[in-house]
């Protein structure tokens, strides 16, 4: 086959982004495809546990943000099609989302999905179309190294917009073979570009949530997702502690809770209670005072480096903890095979096992890994 | 680029007479078959005009043909102007959606559905069929072509069984006509479907015959059209294309083009089949134990991704699919390929082939050079494939 080296795959969600990226490319002469991972269907669990029936707009695979990227596709004169992953999506994003709550965890499904389906399926479906190299939305910014003979990842230059946190797992390889064209961009100067690239959609809003929970209520979400499956939810139920060891009160199951949530414990406290912590093996939620969440330590594992081959010492680094955490000084050790201990200078509230924790120092992301 | 259309079965080109046929009924001779006036009546002699041709290309009465939108309200028409709650009803799995779906309601509104499988060639047992009747077994639906595999059903085997069982007996014949002759009195069928557009007529036209006596009841109801067995203004430029097609399909039957179609078909998939790791779904052309349309041949390559290479195929030119058109965008491997027993991944590793009558040896050239070289690439990138070539 003549392989189209210079072929670039975009994937197109229907949202500003994406459609601004394959503008850029298509105006710049690029040979672009559009591809669009259906990787849910929005209408599969309606009417189960008060699920809508009629999904809203602007939720990943929609039909209507489908309808939109085609329509942006036909605008540029670019091959598009859709390419159906709902098998893997649920295989390797919202099964293990299940399966970290029913675990006492909280996952983050869209840094699953970045690692397995985003970046490693669609680069393998766009090789096997025929194009080398594909260009997402993201904000973030890779380049090469030749002094390090490594690509890395760094911040975006919008740093409100900044998604690096969710890409931390991304390997050289897919490092290699992507494009953040928007990396050096701020998000009002794209919607500017998509208005002059005539994009109809360029004032759409931006989506949220995660996208296959309508409504947000991942509760709900577990609860139908259970019931279409003939499973049933793992009773969970147990104490609910304080800090000190007494036993407050009982509670449903540990799937209700998330660290550091405050509302719905079910205890009467004179001063404001916090869940501290979930033990899913004895099904114990610790609660506590606000200043008991704050803690310097985590274990991360499940690691994937970035900046460096492997961490070998102690390095100085900002860990960032959750999506909205402001990045705080650390000192990171490895702690034994694909694990490490960051040891916060100042204690940091609500560590969440489950979510990630990602490393940068500077604008670099050196790695990141899952909270244990 | 070359462009290459492989996808027949989804749908065809209309031939340009079918066009130029069509031609004065929107604009000059634009008139309701209905109205008493001339311009109506120009309208109708151009609709029962068309009826004759249909009652030929069936071997019916005029009477007995109703012009309709297409296969699936033939198909939806058969299932529920006939089939009532408590009623049972026999049809395959290998349906087309338009019938599947349609007995999924019948049986949601107190219907009882039998689905007969088929055999691992693709092939429906007529023998299963009678085994499936029960006393109160009200109608039995199969296709006359399956449009995945091309499989052609043993209708007029089924039909003896529907006959001595006094049930009534519909036949999708979407994927059949056009290709093969139908004859509904040696079938001996009560219902049968056609659509237009598979056999290069327009989009959105079809008939279905109703033999005489069949108390079928009208899917839309409204004005007197069709013997009141379908309500609504006459589609006539539709119909008249619809005519104009199936005369000249009729033609096409005797001519030799679907021979001369048949052995590029054949070249193609002896020649697909020469590279490791394929095989016919629905038995090959070499083994005639299994009858196929001309057109269509079913192939599945081992450590292939189905979807990816109909886009890869696709951007070098050759159109064709996965399966049914119906389909796409869907999670689900064929309904038809999995009843057949083949595995998931094997379902999604298949793609149909479906040449139009006019395909050239040029366009068999070209797929031979473009569909080799993108299933190599594929398992090159395959995950799976070190070690397992073959």
């Amino acid at each position: 086959m003549t392989v189209q080296n210079e072929t670039i795959a975009v994937a197109m969600s229907g949202g500003v982004d994406s459609s601004t990226v394959a503008a850029m490319l298509a105006h710049a002469g690029e040979s672009v495809v559009g591809l669009t991972l259906q990787l849910w269907d929005q209408t599969r669990l309606a009417g189960r546990h008060g699920i809508p029936d009629a999904p809203k707009a602007g939720r990943c695979c929609s039909l209507d943000d489908v309808y939109d990227a085609r329509h942006v596709a036909e605008h540029l004169g670019i091959p598009y099609y859709v390419v159906n992953q709902e098998d893997r999506f649920e295989r390797d994003v919202v099964r293990p989302f299940v399966a970290e709550y029913i675990a006492g965890r909280t996952p983050i499904p869209c840094s699953l999905c970045n690692n397995h389906i985003k970046f490693d399926q669609l680069l393998q479906t766009a090789r096997s179309i025929g194009a080398s190299r594909i260009a997402t939305g993201h904000y973030a910014v890779n380049e090469y190294d030749p002094a390090r003979k490594r690509w890395i990842l760094k911040r975006p230059v919008d740093s409100a917009k900044d998604q690096t946190y969710f890409l931390f797992g991304l390997t050289q390889e897919q490092l290699a073979h992507t494009l953040f064209p928007l990396g050096r961009l701020t998000k009002p100067e794209v919607r500017e570009m998509a208005r002059r690239h005539g994009l109809r959609l360029a004032e759409k809003p931006d989506s949220q949530e995660i996208c296959f929970i309508p409504g947000g209520d991942y509760k709900q979400f577990l609860a139908a997702y259970l019931e279409e499956q003939g499973e049933q939810m793992p009773e969970t139920a147990g104490e609910m502690v304080a800090s000190t060891g007494e036993v407050l009160g009982r509670h449903d199951g540990i799937v209700n809770f998330t660290v550091g949530q405050r509302k719905g414990l079910g205890v009467a406290s004179s001063s404001p209670l916090y869940v501290l912590q979930i033990d899913p093996a004895s099904h114990r939620v610790t609660v506590g005072a606000d200043a008991e969440l704050a803690t310097r330590r985590l274990r991360a594992h499940r690691l994937n480096w970035i900046a460096i081959p492997e961490l070998t010492g102690p390095m100085r680094v900002r860990a960032k903890i959750r999506h909205r955490h402001q990045p705080a000084l650390a000192t990171l050790e490895p702690s034994g095979a694909d694990e490490v201990i960051a040891t916060f200078d100042e204690p940091q509230r609500a560590i969440t096992p489950g979510q990630s924790a990602v490393f940068y120092d500077g604008d670099e992301v050196v790695g990141g890994g899952w909270i244990v | 680029m070359r462009h290459v259309y492989m996808d027949a079965n989804a749908t065809t080109p209309l031939l340009p007479e079918v066009l130029e046929a069509m031609r004065p009924y929107w604009i000059e001779d634009f008139g309701n078959a209905s109205s008493i006036h001339l311009r109506g009546q120009k309208a109708r002699k151009a609709v029962d005009e068309a009826r004759e041709t249909l009652a030929e290309f069936f071997h019916c009465r005029p009477a007995e043909v109703v012009f309709n939108s297409g296969g699936t309200e033939g198909d939806n028409t058969a299932v529920f102007g006939l089939v009532r709650p408590g009623d049972h009803f026999i049809t395959t799995s290998i349906e087309h959606s338009a019938v599947l779906q349609a007995a999924q309601r019948a049986a949601a509104h107190g219907a009882t559905v039998a689905y007969v499988a088929p055999q691992p060639n693709g092939l429906i047992d007529p023998e299963d069929i009678r085994r499936a009747l029960q006393p109160n077994t009200r109608l039995i639906s199969v296709m006359l072509a399956n449009n995945e595999t091309g499989v052609i059903q043993p209708v007029e085997e089924i039909g003896k069984i529907a006959a001595a069982a006094g049930v009534f007996f519909h036949i999708d014949a979407v994927q059949g006509a056009g290709k093969i002759p139908i004859d509904v009195q040696r079938i001996g069928c009560h219902l049968l479907s056609i659509s237009a557009h598979k056999m290069h007529g327009p989009k959105g036209t079809g008939a279905l015959f109703v033999r005489r006596g069949t108390p079928l009841d009208s899917l839309m109801v409204g004005g007197s059209h069709e013997r009141r067995r379908r309500a609504g203004t006459e589609n006539v430029p539709g119909i008249v294309g619809l005519a104009k097609a199936a005369e000249i399909a009729m033609h096409t039957l005797e001519d030799g083009t679907l021979q001369r179609a048949a052995a590029l078909r054949n070249r193609l998939e002896a020649s697909i089949l020469e590279l490791p790791g394929t095989g016919v779904n629905g038995g090959a052309a070499h083994d005639g134990s299994v009858p196929r349309v001309f057109n269509t041949t079913n192939i599945w390559f081992d450590q292939v991704e189905g979807e990816a290479l109909v886009i890869a195929l696709d951007l070098k030119g050759v159109a064709l699919s996965g399966g049914s058109a119906c389909h796409s965008g869907s999670t689900e491997p064929s309904h038809v390929l999995m009843a057949m027993g083949l595995d998931k991944t094997r379902a999604r590793a298949s793609l149909r082939f479906s040449l139009l009558k006019t395909a050239t040896e040029a366009d068999v050239d070209y797929a031979l050079q473009v569909v080799p070289e993108a299933v190599a690439h594929l398992r090159a990138l395959s995950p799976v494939a070190a070690g397992t070539a073959g």
